[in-house]
Order: C-alpha cells, then sequence, then structure tokens
C-alpha cells in the first residue's frame, strides 16, 4: 500500500502515526511540508528504518521548493511526478495522512 | 503617532500552507505605518529563508525573492531561532544572505538575519509592544 | 471581462495575466487616462517592471520614490515628479500600466 505524508514532522504526528500502523508491505511517499522529514534532522529517525529497506520517498517539486534538495537523508528515494505515478501504478490509490 | 515595536512571529514552512505568504504580505502593508518591525524565524518557519528555493515544480510564485525587499521597506531585523536551525540540520549557511542599505551609513550593505538563541529571542519578544503570531 | 488589445483585466484596469503585457498595451492603458507615455514614463514603467521581476512584489510608493532617487537623481526620486507623470499615483498607475497588480497594501 503506498501512503503520502503531507505534514512536517515538527508540526504533526502524522508520520508517526502513518509509520506505527502500515504493513511491512507499504511504502511511503513524503509530499509538500512532508518532506522536510526526508531530510537529515532529528525526526530523521521516525523514518530511518524504513529507508534503509528502500520503502521511504520524497516528492523533488517540493524539495526544490523548499531549499532542500541537496540535504536529503541516506536511502530516502527523490522521485518526480512521474515517480509519484509509477508508485502508485504499484501499489494502488495512496492512503492521505493529513 | 507614536512609534510601537511590532514583532511577526514566523512558524510555519512555505508553499505547504498559506502562512509564510500572508505573514509576508501583512509584514508589507504594515510597513507603510513606519513602526519599528522585527520578523522572527522559529520552528519549520527558518524553511522560509533557506537559500535557494525553486518552485517550478510545484508550479507555485516562488516568493523567496521577496525577502530580500524588505530592506527597502526598513524591515532590517530578522532573527531566526538557532535551536530551530539545529533541529533541522540547517546552519546560518544555508540561509538567503539578507542584507539592508543603511540610508544613514552612505548606503553601505549591512546583513538583516541575526541567527540567536531562543533565550535572546524571548528576551527580544518581551521587549515588543504587539507579537503576531503566523 | 474587459479587456485591453484582447489582454483580460480586471474591474480597476491591472492586467489578470501578467504575460499579457506589451508596450503597446501600456499605451493603450495611458490612453484611456489621457497621458501620452513620455520617455519619463517609461523610465519608470520599467524600473518598475525590474523590480517586480527581482523580488516579485510591485513595490510601495515609499520605496519606489526612494528607489528611483537612488538610481536616477534625487530631481526625480521624489513625489511631486512622479505623480506629475502619473496623477493617480505612482504606485497604483505606473503599475497598471507596467502590466502589474496592485502594490501590496495599496488601496
Amino acid at each position: 500500500m503506498l501512503h503520502t505524508v503531507n505534514k512536517s514532522s515538527f508540526e504533526r504526528n502524522s508520520l508517526q502515526s502513518c509509520v506505527n500502523i502500515i504493513d511491512d508491505s507499504s511504502v511511503i511517499l513524503l509530499i509538500e511540508d512532508g518532506v522536510i522529514s526526508a531530510t537529515n534532522n532529528t525526526q530523521s529517525s521516525i523514518v530511518s528504518d524504513l529507508a534503509s529497506q528502500g520503502r521511504v520517498y520524497a516528492l523533488q517539486g517540493d524539495l526544490e521548493a523548499r531549499g532542500i534538495s541537496s540535504k536529503v537523508a541516506d536511502n530516502i528515494k527523490v522521485v518526480d511526478y512521474a515517480g509519484f505515478v509509477d508508485l502508485v501504478v504499484e501499489h494502488g490509490t495512496p492512503v492521505s495522512w493529513v | 503617532m507614536s512609534t510601537k515595536k511590532f514583532m511577526y512571529l514566523n512558524r510555519k514552512a512555505p508553499y505547504g500552507t498559506v502562512y509564510a505568504l500572508e505573514s509576508l504580505e501583512v509584514v508589507l502593508i504594515a510597513a507603510a505605518f513606519e513602526q519599528d518591525v522585527s520578523l522572527a524565524f522559529i520552528d519549520d518557519g527558518v524553511y522560509q529563508i533557506v537559500d535557494g528555493q525553486k518552485t517550478d515544480g510545484i508550479g507555485m510564485k516562488n516568493f523567496s525573492s521577496t525577502y530580500r525587499a524588505l530592506g527597502d521597506y526598513d524591515i532590517n531585523k530578522l532573527y531566526v531561532s538557532k535551536e530551530s536551525l539545529d533541529e533541522r540540520g540547517l546552519s546560518e549557511d544555508d540561509l538567503m544572505p539578507l542584507v539592508y542599505e543603511d540610508e544613514d551609513d552612505d548606503w553601505a550593505e549591512k546583513p538583516s538575519v541575526f541567527v540567536v538563541s531562543n533565550a535572546e529571542l524571548s528576551k527580544i519578544m518581551s521587549d515588543q509592544d504587539v507579537c503576531l503570531s503566523f | 471581462m474587459a479587456d485591453i488589445l484582447g489582454a483580460p483585466v480586471d474591474e480597476e484596469g491591472f492586467l489578470v495575466n501578467l504575460t499579457d503585457w506589451t508596450k503597446d498595451i501600456a499605451v493603450e492603458m495611458a490612453k484611456g487616462d489621457d497621458i501620452d507615455l513620455s520617455d519619463e514614463h517609461w523610465e519608470v514603467i520599467d524600473f518598475l517592471r525590474e523590480y517586480y521581476e527581482e523580488y516579485q512584489i510591485a513595490p510601495a510608493v515609499r520605496v519606489l520614490t526612494k528607489a528611483i532617487g537612488k538610481k536616477m537623481g534625487k530631481d526625480k526620486g521624489n513625489s511631486k515628479y512622479l505623480y506629475s507623470l502619473f496623477p493617480y499615483g505612482p504606485g497604483k498607475q505606473g503599475c497598471r500600466f507596467a502590466g502589474l497588480p496592485k502594490p501590496t497594501g495599496c488601496i
């Protein structure tokens, strides 16, 4: 299953809630302010395990808009909108964690 | 009209919500009233003045360049929380090098961004007449 | 919706799409206000467009006056001179001719 998170982990616990509940076959795509959690910071540990399994993605346009595309943490996969579509094709309609 | 000290507190990242842009517009409007205005960037608000923002990919207006005009509006005290930067793996080098031209010093360019500790920021805040949070 | 030379404008006569702007549109807008655009007008219009390009906002009158004075000299950097060119306000009228939105905070 595909899960999108659009809130910063410094603002809301959406990402933590998502990580707590999803199963082993699920992947997470960070979008909008959610991409803040894709960079190296004190909240990075929330997704570091999942990222090391290749299950965390971040949307390129949202990283660039915030000037943080050079700060993406290890193992997080950066995708563009076409990549977003590919994820939907592979995993089905996303669940939005708002 | 007596001059009051206004501080605008910015706590949200840009683009994901409308707070950052709204705050900036209010700041520019309020600048017409010639008050003593300062801005504070704490929490995710620090992302508002990160250098190198490019919004082509999300189809939104890149308003980061507008922060560079603040000096023209005599807004030249932008305080950034050191702790908020640290938590986010950011440093002063990641911020836009915002400056203003000092009319009283032959238009010399001077920095407008000041990275301060939360303790210092709290002192600056307690010195304000009005604090508006976005 | 009203238009000028085919480009849509809002109820106050400002261009809806900034990219529609041409010099002919500026001339046409000025004509509607009984103004023949001179080199002095164009100097200010060009300045406004450059300012917008750089900062993504139309400058407030105070900022415009100061900046023009710095760039073109004190004899032009004052509101008397700018209002003589743009009687409805260098911010409001000037920005409209320049194809920019109304300056932030301008009523």
